[in-house]
């Protein structure tokens, strides 16, 4: 009896200490990268000098005289990913709504393997497409020189970020109790105010979370709009060949080394501050939704 | 016993110079990521013969194999552009190959010869209208690589227009390049002659088609050196001097041939 115990302790105290040291690598995964992040970013900014480096607006960085200015990446990504939720979260709240609420069951059964696979398509895939036809067709219907330029990177990313926005709403609008609803209906109600009313508000916190989960991926994306951005550092205008700080990051990387380097991982770092600002920030309207 | 005796020497050796690579029998090359087919086809038909040896490759960037050479991280630097005269006072570059760089449009565009002074013109916003070279009247819109490669270097360097292009478009590849070239009718771009399929068009520069032999009576203007870049005053170990002599050598060059550029070797 004495000697079944202590066994079943042990192995409970082995579980414990493995899953802990499991918890313990993630962590040490997070810190590593923020480590070697601040560190490898760090002198880049300090060399080039902070203001100069956030705030300049040219960036050559294998010139002669070369100048690292980030100011246009930051405007790009900031207006980029701003373009995409701005066109992506209507579109992706009103089907996740059609999706949850409204659908017949059969189409229902359809559309979400649909949204599934819109997910898992490699973002090459994306920037492909994108450059093939999408920049064609901006080309053609604007009659531009070029079609490449923020407008295309901001619809790439709008339908890149459509499936997370819509999944994680259409969980966020089912897991309102069924009482809400039937509350509202009772007092007279009709279908459409329920859900408008009622049901979105009560899933506002959850619609926020779809909100950062479709702002990350669209501030962190690199490939797709690599191919259809243009990539000039020009500051931002919609039909502007722009550079996001994902891709000036990832462009340069390759054929980079001295103090070109040190800038690039310098753009990381200010991506990375962006990213946890982002998610702090959001994380705020979460808890003050909830209160 | 042998390989005792080796590996001391190498130890030794190591302590009084760093630049021979750590095990004998391997030569390390580092650098130009536009070498990486003719470093790739000689090392893997080098090996073949001497399989005792291993030629190994780390793609860089010219940049950075000029400088593993100069601080003796490898036994050879791979450039694709020409040394610059700060770096020719320690370094010595060995011709092994040379890139034509093409420019092409789409097939649509009725231009399809350009001077080197034009390109300059064109790509330093000079010239904006394909009207002003013969063409219609469209604007010009240009297409470039990103900071750092190769072929943008080589380009820039031949057409006198480092940092003062106005690329409409900077792509990380060649296969982006052509691509959009062949999607705009207003766009021109650049790219490796080896790496120009049939989706685009060619232009002929001062009047000559680029092709091997125009590259290397040296009639066709736009063309850069692949260079096997060493330290000046430093014995190469035996395996990396042979591996040179072997990529200089006539029994190399149909491999060289084979990855789309032109062997130097006559």
């Amino acid at each position: 009896m004495q000697a079944d115990k202590k066994s079943l302790v042990s192995t409970e105290g082995i579980a414990r200490s493995v899953l802990f040291a499991l918890g313990i690598l993630n962590i040490g995964f997070v810190l590593m990268i923020c480590t070697y992040l601040v560190a490898a970013g760090l002198p880049g900014i300090i060399e080039i000098g902070f203001l100069d480096f956030t705030l300049g607006t040219e960036w050559a960085s294998t010139a002669s005289e070369p100048k690292f200015g980030i100011l246009p990446f930051i405007l790009t990504s900031i207006y980029g990913t701003a373009g995409a939720i701005v066109l992506g979260l209507p579109l992706g709240l009103f089907t996740a709504i059609f999706l949850a609420r409204f659908a017949p069951r059969r189409l229902r059964l359809t559309l979400e393997p649909m949204v599934d696979l819109l997910a898992g398509i490699p973002s090459v895939v994306y920037g492909f497409v994108g450059m093939l036809v999408l920049v064609p067709a901006i080309q053609w219907a604007f009659s531009l020189p070029d079609g490449a330029g923020l407008l295309a990177s901001i619809i790439v990313l709008a339908v890149m970020i459509l499936p997370s926005i819509i999944k994680v709403s259409v969980n966020a609008i089912e897991a309102v109790p069924k009482e809400y609803e039937l509350a509202s209906l009772a007092l007279g109600a009709n279908e459409v105010e329920t859900t408008f009313k009622v049901i979105v508000p009560a899933a506002r916190s959850g619609i926020a979370a779809a909100v950062v989960l479709g702002v990350g991926r669209a501030i962190g994306e690199a490939m797709a709009v690599m191919m259809v951005s243009g990539n000039a550092a020009n500051l931002p205008g919609l039909f502007e060949s722009v550079r996001f700080l994902t891709t000036a990051v990832a462009s340069e990387m390759s054929y980079s080394s001295g103090l070109q380097r040190e800038a690039l991982f310098s753009i990381a770092l200010v991506l990375f501050c962006f990213i946890m600002a982002i998610n702090a920030a959001l994380n705020l309207c979460f808890k003050q939704g909830r209160k | 016993m042998n390989l005792f005796k080796s590996l001391k020497l190498t130890a030794a050796l190591g302590t009084l110079a760093i630049a021979t690579s750590a095990f004998a029998g391997t030569v390390s090359t580092d650098g130009s990521t536009s070498m990486e087919k003719v470093i790739g086809l000689l090392s893997e038909s080098y090996h073949e013969a001497h399989p005792q040896t291993n030629v190994t490759y780390n793609p860089t960037g010219s940049g950075a194999g000029i400088a593993a050479a100069l601080e003796g991280r490898c036994d050879i630097g791979l450039s694709s552009r020409d040394l610059k005269d700060k770096e020719r006072q320690s370094l010595t570059g060995t011709v092994v190959a040379l890139d034509g760089i093409a420019m092409v449009v789409n097939k649509d565009n009725a231009v399809s010869d350009l001077t080197v002074e034009q390109l300059t013109g064109v790509y330093t916003g000079k010239i904006t209208n394909w009207k002003e070279l013969g063409g219609a009247d469209r604007p010009i819109v240009l297409i470039g690589r990103e900071a750092g490669s190769g072929t943008r270097d080589g380009f820039e360097s031949v057409t006198h227009t480092k940092d003062k292009c106005k690329y409409r478009q900077e792509l990380t590849s060649t296969g982006d390049v052509i691509t959009t070239v062949s999607t705009n009718v207003n766009a021109i771009g650049y790219a490796s002659l080896s790496a120009v399929g049939k989706k685009v068009k060619p232009l002929t520069i001062n009047g000559v088609h680029a092709s091997e032999a125009t590259i290397l009576d040296g009639s066709y203007k736009l063309q850069r050196p692949f260079l096997m870049v060493t330290r000046k005053g430093q014995q190469l170990s035996p395996d990396a001097q042979d591996f040179m002599g072997y990529a200089l050598s006539a029994e190399a060059k149909p491999l060289i041939e084979k990855a789309g550029v032109v062997p130097a070797a006559k």
